[in-house]
């Protein structure tokens, strides 16, 4: 996978680096601020996004500054009048209101995000002509990571052990006490084969795993060959996988694909891992789900990802011990986040020099 | 213990594994079997009933096996077989001088617990324990930029203090997380460390220039302790401390003042002092440390494999032929 690693590295160093924007011999021209395209951003992104708006000396931008509260509606609609570029995170929705009250000016907007559930893409695209920048692809390596971590967590039985080494369940030594499934020899299935997929595979290789096997909608035979994977069809998966991880984009082909028919081919030993992208519902029927765990019809799951998010706190799934369940932090390392924040300021910046951007949305 | 005629007498401490059990069931030509059939410990006034004319003893490092037990057992004796790779429950001195041999099971746990030890690293690295928790108490509201980040493997340097078979196997599990320097440290360079582009510094480098350190060193004299203040005071703010060796390698009140200041960024331990921790102990109380009870070779497969080599080496001992996995005394 040496070529698509170094692709990745490289969109890497290009989507952090502080953009240059000299013009001709003069590099730092101070002008007269106002005369600078005016950018509202919408949260305090990482600081490795600021400072290249700040240092590029090119934009004059106002910023929501909170990490953690979401711009107030009210507040927003206020602050993107006459704005030439927006940079948002997901908590914004980019509708008709929105457009309507930034204005003509506006000519990009930059999210600091894969998903774009959020942005009215009919609304952007009719004669608006709005260009779009997006973050995917620099955390890929957050995401795999993750991925791993929460498998690992949920075959070892890792937030149970917590559990008891606080409450007093731990005891003298026990033969059988926690244990959990080992991936040496075991046979790893992954459902929707692309880069994470891949990036997941390479990771779990040197844990002794048998075998990598995967369905997808066709053969991926280049990104199946850098992980030695059997393409299979959806029951096989099912049927020969110790550990089911889901890597899939959620099409309407992919809805609910595991659900109680998927579960009830799966070993009573296996563990189910889902962390792939969702928008609009899930991959996974979570009923099915329950009742697979519940009745020992497969033996773990652990989600990253879930419907809706947050998950309300009484939700069946909670009151299993084998279901590990995390608030949708796969690309949540500081490293990447801070990638993804430089990457939707160079986005941004590119856009309003009317340049090809980094990552641009298709609209 | 009544003998049938011929037969010896074997005692096992506890229920274990089928795996131990199936192999003994085909070994009843060999010998007669007495059991603590449970999953909790044998109370010590019956396993010292229960040794009573026993030629061999199945034990578990939860039984302390001393004189006293020894004396009960009488001269019978010849093998005591534990399930563990440790054996400091064992009083050595006794068991060698009554010419007793003894087995262990080291080797067979390498795979389970280096799998172990990544699982705490990437637990605590990406505070996956915090989450969970957020997740339950309600916690969890709107995506928030930073919230809950952690440190990520790709482009570190990892550090491991003992690269023996289980630290080489650390190792390589943890390389193609984009890891881009694999430091260890220990009393010689090894080998074996070029199949991971190990390199071999002076330990004082390796706490300071790590973001992960993973000490995976055996307990020596010289080792006990060795995790102290002037180590931790040595570590990067964003580092994370990893042991899953034995506690006794920590000083756990100078991890305790290195956690709670910030002078490191986070702690996961498979291993304590004393285990079980007490409930109230202060680490207990961080959120940036995570504590295990002790579960390296805990998966059913690794358990199941030393439950078969400990019955092996005990039928081995008892027949006085070769043991698979003998300690040498």
């Amino acid at each position: 996978m040496l070529s698509s690693r170094m692709a990745l590295r490289r969109l890497q160093r290009i989507a952090v680096a502080p953009l240059s924007f000299t013009s001709g011999a003069t590099t730092k021209v101070l002008r007269d601020m106002s005369t600078l395209p005016r950018v509202y951003v919408t949260r305090q992104i990482p600081p490795e996004g600021l400072k290249i708006l700040q240092d590029s000396g090119q934009v004059q931008f106002e910023l929501w500054d909170s990490d953690d509260v979401p711009v107030p509606r009210k507040e927003l609609l206020q602050k993107v009048k006459g704005v030439d570029g927006l940079l948002c995170v997901l908590t914004e929705k980019i509708d008709a209101e929105l457009l309507d009250a930034a204005g003509s000016n506006l000519k990009v907007v930059s999210t600091m995000s894969v998903g774009f559930d959020h942005l009215s893409l009919e609304e952007l695209k009719k004669s608006r002509g709005i260009r779009v920048g997006y973050t995917p692809e620099v955390l890929t390596d957050a995401v795999a990571e993750l991925t791993v971590a929460l498998l690992l967590a949920t075959s070892r039985r890792l937030i149970e052990a917590t559990h008891e080494a606080k409450t007093g369940g731990w005891g003298t030594w026990r033969t059988l006490w926690l244990c959990g499934y080992e991936l040496a020899n075991s046979t790893v299935g992954i459902l929707g084969l692309g880069r994470i997929g891949v990036a997941i595979a390479e990771r779990l290789a040197p844990f002794k795993v048998k075998k990598f096997i995967y369905t997808d909608v066709a053969p991926r035979p280049e990104l199946a060959k850098a992980i030695n994977a059997e393409y299979v069809t959806l029951d096989e998966l099912a049927k020969q996988s110790d550990f089911l991880s889901i890597c899939c984009a959620l099409t309407p082909e992919t809805k609910e694909i595991c659900n109680k028919n998927l579960f009830s081919k799966m070993k009573n030993t296996s563990i189910f891992i889902n962390t792939s992208s969702h928008i609009r519902g899930g991959v996974v029927n979570q009923e099915d789900l329950y009742e697979a765990l519940s009745t020992g019809q497969i033996a773990g799951a652990g989600l990253d990802v879930t419907v809706p998010e947050p998950l309300p706190t009484t939700h069946p799934l909670f009151t299993l011990k084998n279901c590990v369940i995390l608030p949708h932090i796969a690309s949540a390392s500081y490293s990447t986040r801070n990638a993804m924040s430089a990457l939707a300021a160079n986005n941004l910046l590119l856009g309003l020099r009317s340049q090809p951007m980094i990552k641009e949305l298709k609209l | 213990m009544k003998a049938v005629r011929g037969l010896m007498k074997v005692f096992i401490t506890r229920r274990i594994p089928q795996e131990g059990t199936e192999i003994l069931s085909g070994a009843t030509g060999v010998c007669e079997v007495s059991q603590w059939d449970s999953d909790e410990p044998v109370p010590r006034a019956e396993l010292l009933k229960g040794v009573q004319g026993a030629h061999g003893l199945l034990c578990l490092l939860s039984d302390k096996i001393d004189a006293e037990v020894l004396d009960a057992a009488g001269p019978n004796l010849k093998v005591i077989s534990t399930m563990s790779v440790g054996f400091d429950h064992l009083a050595l001195d006794e068991i060698k001088k009554r010419g007793i041999r003894v087995g262990y099971t080291p080797d067979v746990l390498t795979d389970a617990t280096a799998e172990l030890t990544v699982a705490l690293l990437l637990a605590t690295a990406r505070r996956l324990p915090e989450g969970v928790e957020e997740v339950k108490n309600g916690g969890w509201s709107s995506w928030k930029p930073l919230w809950l980040c952690g440190y990520g493997l790709s482009g570190s340097t990892v550090g491991v203090i003992g690269l023996g078979r289980i630290g080489m196997a650390i190792a390589q599990r943890l390389l193609p997380f984009g890891v881009k320097r694999l430091l260890y440290a220990g009393r010689t360079a090894k080998a074996h460390a070029a199949e991971v582009n190990g390199e071999f510094v002076p330990l004082d480098t390796l706490v300071s220039e790590s973001d992960f350190v993973v000490v995976s060193c055996s307990l020596t004299p010289e080792t006990q302790g060795l995790c102290d203040k002037a180590f931790f005071s040595k570590m990067k703010k964003t580092a994370v401390f990893i042991n899953s060796s034995r506690g006794a390698v920590v000083n756990q009140e100078d991890l305790y003042e290195a956690l709670n200041s910030g002078q490191i960024a986070a702690a996961g331990l498979d291993v304590t002092t004393p285990e079980p921790l007490p409930t109230n102990h202060p680490l207990l109380t961080l959120k940036n440390c995570v504590v295990l009870p002790h579960i390296g070779s805990a998966t059913y497969s690794t358990r199941g494999v030393m439950s078969a080599l400990t019955v092996q080496n005990l039928l081995g001992g008892l027949q006085g032929l070769d043991m698979p996995s003998e300690l040498r005394l």
